[in-house]
């Protein structure tokens, strides 16, 4: 069967330059959510799917951007392999092409790096509907600017992806997940002692008064370290499913039922020691999820966090917890001189803003 | 008064009266120390060579070059190997030489805020006291710079595991050169908007001017331990880096020596390499010492298997810096052998390492040059040295020639031209080889969001298209033209 549909594409978004007609991009559309509503004509990776090449020792995966996230990464778990930053799944409809596009990390991301990181090349189709490859095959590659990490997170609006070369990860060979009770602070400090020790703490999550921690490493390492936490903590050891929950937003935390009227649900992204959040604003630390030892914190507020945010030199995102569009740019604000800048590069790859205009901020 | 006088005129008053000698130089014998980077076979003197000391300073030089049309080109510690540092004869030479200061360590954060002309290995000094070291390890990281690293994204013996420089940074200040002072990234673990943050590193300073950067640290491993295996097929040696790495092991560093590259670097340093093996891995495990003791076990076994006929485990910390000494002292080892040597840099995948190492050997044989192979086996990123005599009128030409021709192999394959040392000046013309037209107007296209005016480092990292056709006229391959688009003259 032939899966390669990026004629038709190119097709599509040709006719789009002719006519400047607005394309709103979606592949498996689970994250439809993460962005300002488009008005447009719908253009779908969804057909366009399959692996091109995987060669499992070198470490690389390419794969076209229609490719179900659960597919992909079964075939790579065959070979003992990972996406180690550990894409969300917001519904078995997600693909490779959207995590990428959105640029979100999982759990493991502390550990391993984020989405970005482990991006080596990628084919697009620009604005004016030319197919460009950028990046390549291999681990280490500096010729030209990197434009393939410049799609990571921009939502399609500089390009559509085709397809993605992307570094991928052995397989741990032991993981564990162990639970404690303690206070938040405490948590934090451990970890960052725990971290300097050399202990492998690939996931950490904090909710409901209780620390959770994921060990990945050889066995003899995870089974030490196991019990370096034990001596300091009475520690539950729970099924390693318990980041499913977390990467895919199905824990309790994240239920709508679980949001009260006036509260709205925030990504905060900051340094791990960053103590200003539930200190100022009256956030409750039950209303509060904390990974990544600390630097991303999911608040339930009654208000706005950009400010907070920015004042600590990190950044905030409105989250749509029942999945649907909010009338409003959800991401932290650009200072004035880095809006231009990006308005510019819209234009560069986009001339007549055809590719999900207003998608990642209103005005570009 | 010619326009330069007036330029320089102009520029002085961004400096104290008192300071301006030692901050503008303009007189031909200061100028010509800055005239080329470490790839000396370019050069070129610059108008002025401008060494500001306060970000107050580079504004004012930034806003009288845009006023006047005047190029900039950035440079650091000019260790860099692709010519971009190389001064433009009508431009300015900005050095960022005494921003060397190291503003921060962050401890609970494991971050450190420097200023662009801190030397690499000076982060890892600073950070040690706290247990912590900034990975990217290049092998210049005595002398080179942090800011050259981000234009570079330089790479090292270790980013086969902690990642090249862009993996390692969360935030730079910059100024374009239209004058903004913009914040790129910041201090968390992602941050919104275009990921501006990769796209400058290894931008070759042609999109702004860095002038701080947040560093990433690591915890240093509890223990780090190398293995020196050798073979006696360098083919062999090239697939056991493929059994390693396919088998689950991501070494700290895993590099290979050719047989003249081991003697070379032996009767220099005294590393105790095998003379009469036609390769050498250097393997090296890091992390906790449960994890290392598991691995190192394994990964013998590994290399066993894969036709390694010696495997000698360094056996204490003297022994291990020896193994090492010699790999890091291959460059200066390969000077002792010619007069010249030219270093490539070109990256392919792994499973083509002895494919393109035989490749290298028959050009070697075609063009009577012999050719020594030093490099990061597990990056597939080789560093080819080309033997040569520069006195000898031609050489340098047949030289770049022959590597040219490597390159272009590299790209055959699945490759790139350049895996660490960037594209500057030096492999512009293959760049043509590498991206077609379409790929090139938009590498253009992004310069300009940054720099309208096209100013910073004119001439460097992308070729004009105009560039492509003159040299990809020179390169026909299967009858196909490349660029068959443009006039041709």
């Amino acid at each position: 069967m032939n899966n390669d549909f990026s004629e038709t594409l190119n097709e599509q978004v040709a006719c789009a330059f002719a006519n400047k007609t607005p394309l709103i991009i979606a592949g498996g559309n689970s994250k439809a959510f993460y962005g300002n509503h488009v008005e447009g004509d719908v253009i779908s990776t969804a057909k366009h799917t399959g692996i091109i090449e995987y060669q499992p020792s070198e470490l690389i995966v390419t794969v076209r951007s229609g490719t179900l996230l659960s597919e992909l990464e079964a075939e790579l778990k065959a070979n003992k392999q990972m996406l180690a930053f550990e894409p969300p799944q917001h519904t078995s409809s997600s693909t490779i092409g959207g995590a990428i596009a959105c640029g979100l990390s999982g759990p493991r991301r502390i550990a391993c790096g984020s989405a970005r990181d482990f991006v080596l090349g990628t084919t697009i189709i620009n604005g004016k509907a030319e197919q460009l490859r950028f990046g390549g095959q291999v681990m280490k590659n500096v010729a030209g600017y990197d434009a393939s990490r410049l799609m990571v997170g921009a939502q399609g609006t500089l390009g559509i992806l085709l397809d993605l070369s992307l570094k991928v990860l052995p397989m741990s060979e032991a993981e564990v997940t162990l639970q404690l009770k303690t206070e938040l602070d405490t948590s934090i400090k451990h970890i960052q002692q725990w971290l300097k020790q050399g202990l492998p703490i690939s996931a950490s999550c904090y909710v409901n008064n209780s620390l959770t921690l994921r060990l990945s490493s050889t066995p003899t390492a995870v089974n030490t370290s196991a019990s370096t936490i034990n001596k300091l903590f009475e520690t539950e050891e729970i099924t390693n499913d318990f980041w499913l929950g977390i990467k895919n937003q199905s824990h309790d935390f994240f239920a709508e039922k679980n949001l009260a009227e006036d509260q709205q649900l925030w990504r905060c992204s900051h340094q791990s020691d960053t103590v200003f959040y539930g200190n100022n604003n009256n956030t409750h630390i039950n209303d509060q999820l904390i990974e990544w030892n600390g630097a991303l914190r999911w608040i339930k507020s009654h208000r706005s966090l950009y400010d907070e945010a920015e004042k600590n030199n990190g950044h905030a995102t409105l989250y749509p917890v029942n999945k649907e569009h909010i009338d409003t740019d959800i991401f932290q604000p650009l200072q004035p001189g880095l809006m231009k800048i990006h308005q510019r590069m819209k234009k560069a790859f986009d001339p007549e803003n055809i590719l999900n205009p207003g998608r990642l901020y209103t005005s570009i | 008064m010619n326009n330069k006088q007036k330029l320089i005129d102009k520029l002085a008053h961004a400096f104290p009266a008192k300071k301006s000698h030692h901050q503008l130089l303009h007189e031909i014998e200061d100028l010509k120390p800055y005239e080329c980077d470490a790839l000396s076979a370019y050069q070129a003197v610059p108008l002025a060579v401008a060494i500001p000391d306060e970000i107050e300073q580079i504004k004012l030089i930034l806003s009288i070059c845009y006023e006047d049309n005047v190029p900039v080109v950035a440079r650091g510690a000019g260790t860099g190997l692709s010519g971009g540092a190389l001064p433009h004869e009508n431009g300015i030479l900005l050095s960022l030489a005494k921003f060397n200061k190291i503003i921060s360590i962050n401890e609970n954060n494991n971050t450190a805020v420097v200023q662009p002309g801190v030397r690499n290995l000076a982060i890892s000094e600073a950070a040690k006291e706290f247990g912590l070291y900034y990975a990217p390890d290049p092998s210049s990281q005595i002398a080179c710079s942090i800011g050259g690293n981000v234009a570079e994204n330089a790479g090292g013996v270790h980013c086969l595991k902690y990642g090249l420089t862009v993996h390692n940074i969360v935030q730079l200040k910059v100024i374009t050169m239209d004058g903004d002072e913009l914040t790129i990234g910041c201090d968390a673990f992602d941050s919104p908007g275009y990921d501006f943050l990769a796209l400058l590193t290894g931008s070759e300073g042609m999109l702004a001017i860095i002038t701080e950067i947040t560093v990433k640290l690591l915890p240093i491993p509890a223990v780090a331990k190398v293995m020196l295996a050798s073979f006696d097929d360098i083919a062999v040696a090239g697939q056991a880096v493929s059994d390693v790495i396919g088998q689950g092991i991501i070494p700290a560093g895993l590099e290979l020596m050719d047989n003249a590259a081991i003697k070379a670097a032996d009767d220099f340093v005294h590393a105790g390499y095998p003379h009469d093996a036609a390769a050498i891995l250097l393997c090296e495990i890091d992390g906790s010492v449960e994890e290392v003791q598991d691995q190192l076990q394994r990964t013998e076994q590994i290399l066993k298997n894969s036709g390694a006929t010696k495997i000698q485990t360094a056996r204490d910390e003297a022994q291990r810096a020896q193994f090492w000494a010699g790999r890091k002292a291959a460059f200066p080892a390969v000077g002792r052998l010619s007069p010249d040597y030219y270093c490539m840099d070109g990256t392919i995948p792994r499973h083509q390492i002895a494919n393109v190492l035989k490749r290298i050997t028959d050009l070697s044989e075609e063009y009577g040059q012999t050719v020594v192979n030093v490099f990061h086996a597990g990056d597939g990123n080789l560093h080819p040295l080309i033997l040569f005599d520069a006195n000898n009128e031609g050489e340098l030409e047949r030289t770049e020639e022959l590597g040219g021709k490597i390159l272009d192999y590299c790209v055959e394959v699945g490759g790139t031209i350049t895996g660490e040392h960037g594209v500057g000046i030096e492999k512009i013309n293959q760049m043509c080889g590498q991206f077609n037209s379409e790929e090139i107007t938009q590498f253009h296209a992004i310069k300009i969001a940054f720099d309208e005016k096209q100013l910073l480092n004119p001439g460097k990292n992308i070729p004009t298209l105009q560039r492509c056709a003159e040299f990809g006229a020179m390169h026909v391959h299967h009858g196909k033209l490349p660029h068959p688009e443009l006039e041709r003259f």
